[in-house]
């Protein structure tokens, strides 16, 4: 990628490739439960639509254009979408990862009753996730954060059991509670600086304002706000809960909108909004790096002792994503690029593993850990991206866990801090521990005499639910393998970063 | 042509209402809908006339005060005009279903309907302490009639304790309105507020008046014949009751404290109506918290959100003005939206307790969304107009530093939050096998009739709201108290 002159250019696109999937969510909501055809292909149309939107843009933002739309949502306050290089890392991931997810979901949810409402949300959720990486601003992200708060709350509670509720009700409780002091620190911020678009190397570091005690404050406020969402300890508690949803929400959830949004808030906070070097020099920097660790080690110990498969993926993730937080609070350009690229890595490894664990569950009744003995005989393709993705967790080369913990780890050399790299070695090991066993068990072990239950749908189902997997653990490999070549992840991080860190 | 159109505006609908009562009731709803129909274009002239710069001004009669009797429209009036527009046609269309023009109900309920709203316009136009009074009470004992149309004993137990306290509140303000005369020896809001000296005597009659329209706009501690009233009401009664009927007192109180009452020093009183109003946001959302009925948990939501607009007095800022006025309309077009909801439910399912409204997201949901997406406005979320309102005011009060008033705004939503979920979540929730007669799937879903079209286009319109809060803003901005600057 050769970095050409930027320019920012009013553009319907960025509100369009929002817009698809709002309308096409609003199209479900109205046809109603039994037009089961029609829906699937309006689900499939849309995520593909948006898909090539999002490619449209990535091709504009390669050139050079920084295709923007804006208007006034309250006067003084713009409403801002805007598609930079960072927005299309993440709109990219989560449009991709849409399309896929919901092959899955109509597969998983093939008998489900309430399927509009599901789909409905669904796609909102989407919209919501494509303002997030839209963004342009920080009330802007706001309002979108705010949106995905309340789309997935139903696809949480979609089953309607009573632990449903009970999950939906601490999901809400942290969320809501968060995003208040979210909007304390934002109002707060507008109060001291005015409105502030995103800047790449930060708004308010070219505003030089002085007042270090009341920045500090916002930005302990609006990250609180963020880390809820990124699931970072201890604001982490809704999110093993919110595993009674649905499987296809769990990965949502976990890879592409909820925890994503708050680490890529997270991102959006560091670099855009404070700055790199302000962060750091306000002393930010270190506390979220530790805040970081903490949650690396914390989840990475407590997914060890989880005996429910759901369960401690949530753990892992809880672990994971704060890879993301660390990357961009250790600074420095490498460990900026690992954080960064970790956006996606960990979404195509996660999902992968999302996806199987609700194979296993749909078709074998395996939910536990110690039901998954000699599983690979019986699922072979499942239990093999499982295996990949795992490994990729663990960080094994060249899959693409190793990149993101290679790049964080010299990074964290690099600018000097080199206790980082324990907190690494030891989530490592930790990985190895609790996922190991796992693939140990489902290739080594001998097979039960009867799977503890399942069903068996028909084979177009099957294919719906094994595929998706098999797609994101091909992704995994290559984002590894193919790590050095222009327009991968990795490339694409490292332009971004550029501008960050010259 | 602008000063006709704000007679057309009060005057169709009352010229509706006596043709309804002669007119055979098969053209009750031709004419009803004439008379409300009538006054769009009525307000469309005159909103241009205010956007073009002008006040709008009519003197009754051609006498002007302080003899005679003037109306006037500026900015703040027209967005309280608006409001009612769209609510009154909102649930006039749900009234088409719920109270067709052939039953009994319908024949008592399409006049006074007709009479409330001549009677809501004619209030937000009068500019003249007497002429309030009079439109005030008109509001009132037609808002009474309506509750106890229906005739159950628990809705007449409300209106009776809803006229009683009404009339007392009444009574305060007309003597106050007497003192004032005396005072000053004009009625007009305006004038009245140029030659009102300091004194025992006018803060006594000011005191009053402040006491009756708080009483009317059911301000916590005074707020005890609300729920009731708003609880028991038919569902389009309920609605227009929470979105307008509580909200014209208020606009009496604001026009008084901001366009008549500048000479005062009004530090400390305005502390108190915040303090209340910061109560009214808690104590209200505590109460909907712990209902058991879906209607009564709306009505105490009512109480709350009533609270913030008094929050605009310890404030006192421009932009306190304008978050309080949109909150107004949003809250107005949420509440009588959720209200419609409620009311549709209880229809179909025979019963408000919350437990019943277990899984009934399968059989009803359009009215389920209307709720939900109302309840986004109510909890101050994105997008919605009820964000918009909330972040004016936290910046508002962030301006003034008033940490406290940050607080309870900020809580206020969460506790609102609460309540609305507690609802949503009951309606998404699984039926147990042994209460749900049919399978879900096979059950007949609710018809999408005229009743879940007006609950939804209401609720859809207070998200709405959110996105495109400019034009009302510039109209608001047309309409701020006299020494508040945009």
């Amino acid at each position: 990628m050769i970095p050409g002159p930027i320019e920012t250019t009013l553009h319907p696109l960025p509100l369009v490739v929002v817009l698809v999937s709002l309308f096409a969510g609003l199209a479900i909501a109205v046809l109603g439960e039994h037009q089961q055809r029609l829906r699937t292909v309006l689900n499939l149309a849309a995520a593909v639509v948006k898909l090539a939107l999002v490619l449209w843009i990535a091709i504009l933002v390669v050139g050079g254009t920084v295709p923007e739309f804006r208007f006034a949502l309250v006067p003084g306050f713009d409403l801002v979408l805007r598609a930079d290089s960072v927005s299309v890392l993440f709109a990219s991931l989560s449009a991709a990862l849409w399309l896929v997810t919901t092959v899955y979901a109509i597969a998983y949810l093939h008998r489900s009753s309430n399927r509009a409402r599901f789909f409905g949300y669904f796609s909102i959720c989407v919209t919501a996730t494509m303002g997030i990486a839209m963004a342009g601003n920080l009330l802007t992200f706001f309002v979108f954060y705010e949106l995905l708060t309340l789309a997935t709350w139903p696809l949480v509670v979609h089953t309607g059991t009573r632990a449903a509720v009970r999950a939906g009700r601490t999901y809400l409780t942290y969320t809501l509670g968060g995003s208040a002091l979210f909007l304390l620190g934002l109002i707060w911020l507008y109060a001291l600086a005015g409105p502030q678009d995103f800047i790449a190397g930060g708004s308010l570091a070219l505003l030089d304002l002085g007042e270090p005690r009341a920045l500090q404050a916002i930005f302990v406020l609006v990250a609180i706000g963020m880390g809820v969402k990124a699931a970072i300890v201890p604001l982490h508690a809704w999110l093993p809960r919110a595993m009674v949803a649905p499987a296809p929400v769990s990965a949502l959830l976990h890879a592409v909108a909820v925890v994503k949004a708050g680490a890529f808030g997270l991102v959006r906070l560091v670099e855009d909004v404070f700055g790199a070097s302000l962060t750091s020099d306000l002393g930010l920097a270190q506390a979220l790096a530790i805040a970081a660790s903490i949650t690396i080690v914390y989840g990475s110990f407590v997914a060890l002792l989880q005996g429910d498969l759901k369960k401690r993926l949530a753990y892992s993730t809880v672990s994971q994503v704060s890879y993301i937080a660390l990357g961009i609070a250790v600074g420095g350009s490498l460990a900026t690029v690992g954080g960064m690229v970790h956006l996606v890595h960990q979404g195509v490894m996660k999902i992968t593993m999302f996806f199987c664990a609700g194979t296993f569950a749909t078709l074998l009744g395996v939910t536990r850990i110690d039901q998954l003995d000699g599983l690979a005989r019986r699922l072979p393709w499942s239990a093999g991206a499982f295996s990949v993705a795992a490994l990729g967790m663990i960080g094994l080369p060249p899959l693409a866990g190793f990149v993101s913990k290679w790049y964080l780890g010299a990074g964290a050399v690099a600018t000097g801090q080199t206790w980082v790299v324990g907190v690494l070695v030891a989530s490592t090991l930790l990985n190895a521990a609790y996922f190991l066993p796992l693939i140990a068990r489902m290739w080594l072990r001998p097979a039960p005499e009867r799977w503890p239950g399942g069903t068996t749908p028909s084979r177009l189902v099957v294919f719906g639910l094994v595929a998706p997997a098999l797609f994101t653990a091909f992704c995994t490999i290559a984002f590894g393998v193919l790590a050095g070549s222009s327009y991968s992840p990795l490339d694409w991080a490292t332009e971004i970063v550029r501008g960050y860190v010259p | 042509m602008a000063p006709d159109a704000l007679a057309v505006l009060v005057f169709a609908p009352l010229v509706a209402a006596l043709a309804v009562i002669v007119a055979p009731p098969r053209a009750t709803t031709a004419l009803a809908l004439a008379g409300i129909a009538l006054t769009a274009p009525a307000l469309w002239v005159v909103t241009a006339a205010v956007l073009g710069g002008a006040v709008v001004e009519v003197a009754l009669a051609g006498a002007a005060p302080p003899l005679g009797i003037a109306w006037r429209a500026d900015g703040f009036t027209l967005t309280m005009a608006w409001l009612t527009f769209v609510v009154v046609a909102f649930v006039s269309l749900h009234a088409l279903a719920s109270f067709p023009s052939t039953s009994d109900a319908g024949r008592r309920f399409w006049p006074l309907w007709l009479i409330l709203v001549a009677s809501v316009y004619a209030l937000f136009l009068s500019a003249d302490l007497f002429n309030l009074y009079v439109t005030l009470e008109l509001v009132t004992l037609t808002a009474v009639a309506m509750i106890a149309i229906g005739g159950a004993p628990a809705a007449m137990r409300a209106a009776m304790r809803y006229l009683l306290l009404g009339l007392m509140a009444s009574l305060f303000y007309l003597l106050a309105t007497a003192l004032l005369y005396g005072q000053t020896g004009t009625l007009d809001l305006y004038q009245v507020g140029e030659r009102l000296g300091e004194g025992a005597l006018a803060t006594t009659a000011l005191a009053l008046m402040i006491t009756g329209l708080l009483v009317k706009s059911a301000i916590v501690p005074l707020h005890v014949w609300l729920p009731a009233a708003h609880g028991k009401a038919p569902g389009p009664v309920s609605a227009v009751l929470s979105a307008l009927v509580v909200k014209v007192t208020l606009y009496i109180l604001i026009r008084l404290w901001f366009w008549a009452g500048s000479a005062f020093d009004e530090g400390p009183a305005a502390l108190v109506l915040g303090l209340l109003g910061a109560a009214a946001i808690v104590y209200g959302s505590i109460a909907a918290i712990v209902q058991t009925r879906l209607k009564m948990l709306v009505a105490y939501s009512t109480v709350a959100q009533l609270g913030y607009v008094m929050l605009l007095f310890p404030l006192a800022s421009t932009a306190a003005f304008r978050a309080v006025t949109f909150h107004v309309l949003a809250h107005g077009v949420a509440k009588a939206a959720m209200f419609l909801a409620a009311a549709n439910l209880l229809a179909v399912l025979g019963s408000d307790r919350l437990q019943r409204l277990v899984g009934v997201d399968q059989r009803y949901p359009v009215n389920v969304l209307a709720f939900a997406l109302a309840g986004v406005s109510i909890m101050g979320l994105p997008p919605s107009g009820g964000f918009v309102a909330k972040w004016m005011l936290l910046e508002a009060a962030w301006q003034a530093q008033g940490w406290g008033w940050v607080a309870v705004i900020s809580a206020g939503s969460l506790l609102a939050a609460v309540y609305v979920f507690r609802v949503v979540a009951l309606a998404y929730a699984q039926p147990r096998p042994a209460t749900s007669v049919r399978r879900p799937g096979t059950t007949p879903r609710g018809r999408f009739g005229a009743t879940s079209v007006a609950a939804l286009g209401l609720a859809v319109l207070a998200i709405v709201l959110g996105i495109a809060s400019a034009p009302v803003l510039t109209l608001i901005d047309l309409g701020l108290p006299p020494g508040m600057t945009p």
